[in-house]
């Protein structure tokens, strides 16, 4: 190797990149932002080891105010019943239907259920998790009556799957357009399509259905292979199944149609693409469920696409819910969907000006 | 076949407070080839740009036979850009096939593929052109509509020789055609054998326009007359003021037979002897006062 010209392109690789400031800027401000997200979501006194449903939910309100002193008149019966929701490292979880609470039971996504009113608790005989909390219950409530939840196990690859599949899609959407955009923007694809009769509408609209295509196709590929090995937990429609797809897909496109409107610089597009993805992938519930998150993640992880794609489809997997049932996802879905396109056809450049 | 298909008026275009192109005026006639030339940076491209449409001007009109450019214009005009990149993965044959669906009107690909000479590489991935191969596709496809008005921007840059030569010919069977073909370069031996008409284009403005003829027959009358220095004695150089250039004795004269005749006289041997009319390059260093070489090698 020449060691003159090979440190000359290192030092004019550096200039260029030190003279892009808004790619600087982006990769100083990445991993900071990043820091943040990660230091906001593991905070706290840590996981709880064990997760309790609670159905007459009148019982997690009085134990949470207790919790920060609230001054209420309680009657003894009421604070022995409580007294089980303040045990540290099991988390609870209100559920205003029975009959939702013992689906999540039946596939481990908790450990027991408990109805106070009752007198009821409900135990999953195949978890040992479920065993061992119904342990420390009956220590304090061992005049409660025992029920156990029927239905098919879920396991952890079930329920991980339409996360899996929803960010491989993500990142198809996102950087098979958005980045494909910029690069054919930058080497002068763009431009010499511009001295064509074709229109950016027709240019972005080909480039979204191409995507949508290939995304369904793949992801179709994916779960009909993995099926074949891993028999995959499934209670709903396929068709509803494909539908989610399909609107979560077309949602994430034009997220990546808007997120590329105007960028020429690969580097920024890759950092945006980044920006996009990472708290997706983080907060969407791909790997982890949200359920006992705080408010305010829940909040920020409700506006991004990829979360009303991955619960609507987990929900059609592992509850068999229908369209109607996911009405909410569908809607935001449409919504979000609507406005990307329209913020990207708007800002949309072909950015022929040198 | 004089009518105008072209006029450009008063043209400027200011980039960050940068004039790359300053209140150019000129027109275009039918059938002829229009060459835009000058070194790098001296605003062909961007006056080319504008005229195609890809660019908006600051200020000043483009009119495609008397009346202003529209939107629709793209249908009637061919363009081949300076640096393009084609869509990789695609085949030349699906790069044409792409590019055919645009169009309302297009030229069959055996006639493009006659026309253009790319029989040879129509199933070669785009990726792995030779730049004489890229640039007969990049014209192809500048061709497909049959356009009237062809813009050619710098298209034999970075060819070698060989292909230049092959590309000019290419030009010239569009030419006979019937085409208008609006051709920027800065190689002036190829708007001398291409181009009815040029414009000299130096920092944004038009310096010199007219034929090649009728811009060297204006401001060249002398031949040019070479020869190596050792054969020519260093007195008579010296007496008849002639000009060394490296290696050569260079003699200017508008009387080429009386100059041999003289060197004749004096016994000096006509080995190696060169004698030379004046080209555009010559005109553009006696326009601007520096050589066109000297400005592309700068820009480089």
């Amino acid at each position: 190797m020449n060691l003159t010209r090979f440190l000359a392109v290192v030092k004019a690789r550096n200039i260029e990149f030190f003279r892009d400031k808004s790619s600087l800027g982006w990769n100083l401000a990445f991993p900071i932002l990043l820091l943040i997200g990660l230091s906001f979501i593991f905070s706290g006194d840590g996981r709880a080891a064990y997760k309790v449903g609670v159905v007459d939910s009148v019982q997690v309100h009085l134990a949470q105010e207790q919790s920060i002193g609230s001054e209420l008149n309680k009657t003894e019966s009421t604070q022995a019943k409580s007294a089980f929701l303040e045990t540290r490292y099991i988390e609870f979880i209100n559920y205003s239907k029975l009959e939702l609470a013992k689906t999540k039971l039946s596939q481990h996504s908790i450990d027991l259920i408990v109805n106070f009113s009752k007198k009821t608790y409900w135990v999953n005989q195949d978890s040992s998790k479920s065993y061992l909390v119904e342990k420390i219950f009956l220590a304090q409530h061992h005049d409660f009556s025992q029920q156990q939840a029927q239905g098919k196990k879920i396991r952890y690859v079930d329920w991980v799957l339409p996360g899996i599949l929803g960010m491989n899609m993500m990142f198809s959407c996102l950087f098979g357009v958005g980045y494909v955009i910029v690069r054919y923007r930058k080497n002068a694809v763009l431009k010499r399509l511009k001295a064509t009769p074709l229109s950016a509408f027709e240019f972005v609209s080909a480039q979204l259905l191409s995507r949508v295509f290939i995304v369904m196709f793949m992801s179709s590929v994916v779960y009909i292979g993995c099926n074949f090995f891993f028999d995959f937990y499934m209670l709903g429609s396929y068709f509803d199944l494909f539908i989610i797809g399909l609107l979560g897909a077309f949602s994430l496109i034009t997220l990546g149609l808007l997120v590329a409107s105007r960028s020429k610089s690969e580097e920024l597009i890759g950092g945006l693409l980044n920006l996009t993805s990472w708290p997706m992938m983080m907060l969407s519930g791909v790997w982890f469920s949200l359920e006992g998150a705080p408010d305010s993640l829940k909040i920020a992880a409700d506006i991004l696409p990829l979360t009303h794609l991955v619960a609507g489809a987990r929900m059609i997997i592992t509850e068999g819910a229908t369209l109607v049932d996911i009405s909410y996802h569908v809607t935001v879905l449409l919504v979000m969907s609507t406005v990307f396109l329209s913020l990207g056809a708007y800002f949309f450049s072909w950015n022929t000006e040198r | 076949m004089n009518t105008s298909v072209i006029e450009v008026e008063n043209l400027t275009k200011v980039y960050k407070g940068i004039t790359a192109v300053d209140q150019i005026n000129f027109s275009i006639k039918q059938g002829h080839c229009f060459g835009l030339l000058g070194p790098n940076g001296a605003g062909k491209t961007t006056t080319i740009e504008i005229m195609e449409g890809i660019i908006s001007a600051t200020s000043g009109h483009v009119k495609y036979y008397g009346q202003m450019a529209s939107s629709d214009i793209s249908q009637q005009i061919g363009i081949q850009f300076q640096h393009t990149a084609l869509q990789d993965f695609l085949t030349v044959k699906e790069t044409l096939d792409l590019f055919t669906s645009f169009y309302q009107h297009t030229l069959t690909h055996k006639e493009l593929i006659e026309l253009c000479d790319l029989s040879d590489f129509l199933d070669r991935d785009n990726r792995l052109l030779s730049g004489g191969q890229r640039q007969r596709l990049l014209l192809a496809l500048a061709m497909i509509n049959d356009p009237d008005i062809i813009f050619l921007d710098e298209p034999t840059t970075g060819l070698d020789p060989q292909a230049r030569r092959n590309f000019w010919q290419l030009i010239q069977n569009v030419k006979k055609k019937g085409k208008t073909v609006i051709l920027t370069t800065h190689y002036m031996d190829e708007a001398e054998q291409l181009c009815d008409e040029v414009v000299i284009m130096d920092k944004g403005k038009i310096i010199e326009q007219g034929s090649p003829h009728q811009l060297l027959k204006k401001y060249f009358t002398d031949i040019f007359i070479y020869l190596p220095l050792a054969q020519v004695p260093n007195e008579l150089v010296l007496e008849k003021h002639w000009q060394v250039v490296g290696e050569r004795v260079e003699i200017t004269t508008n009387q080429v037979e009386s100059t041999l005749l003289l060197l004749i006289e004096q016994q000096v041997s006509l080995d190696g002897l060169h004698v030379k009319s004046a080209n555009l390059d010559d005109l553009f260093l006696k326009l601007t006062g520096h050589a066109l070489g000297a400005e592309i090698g700068e820009n480089k």
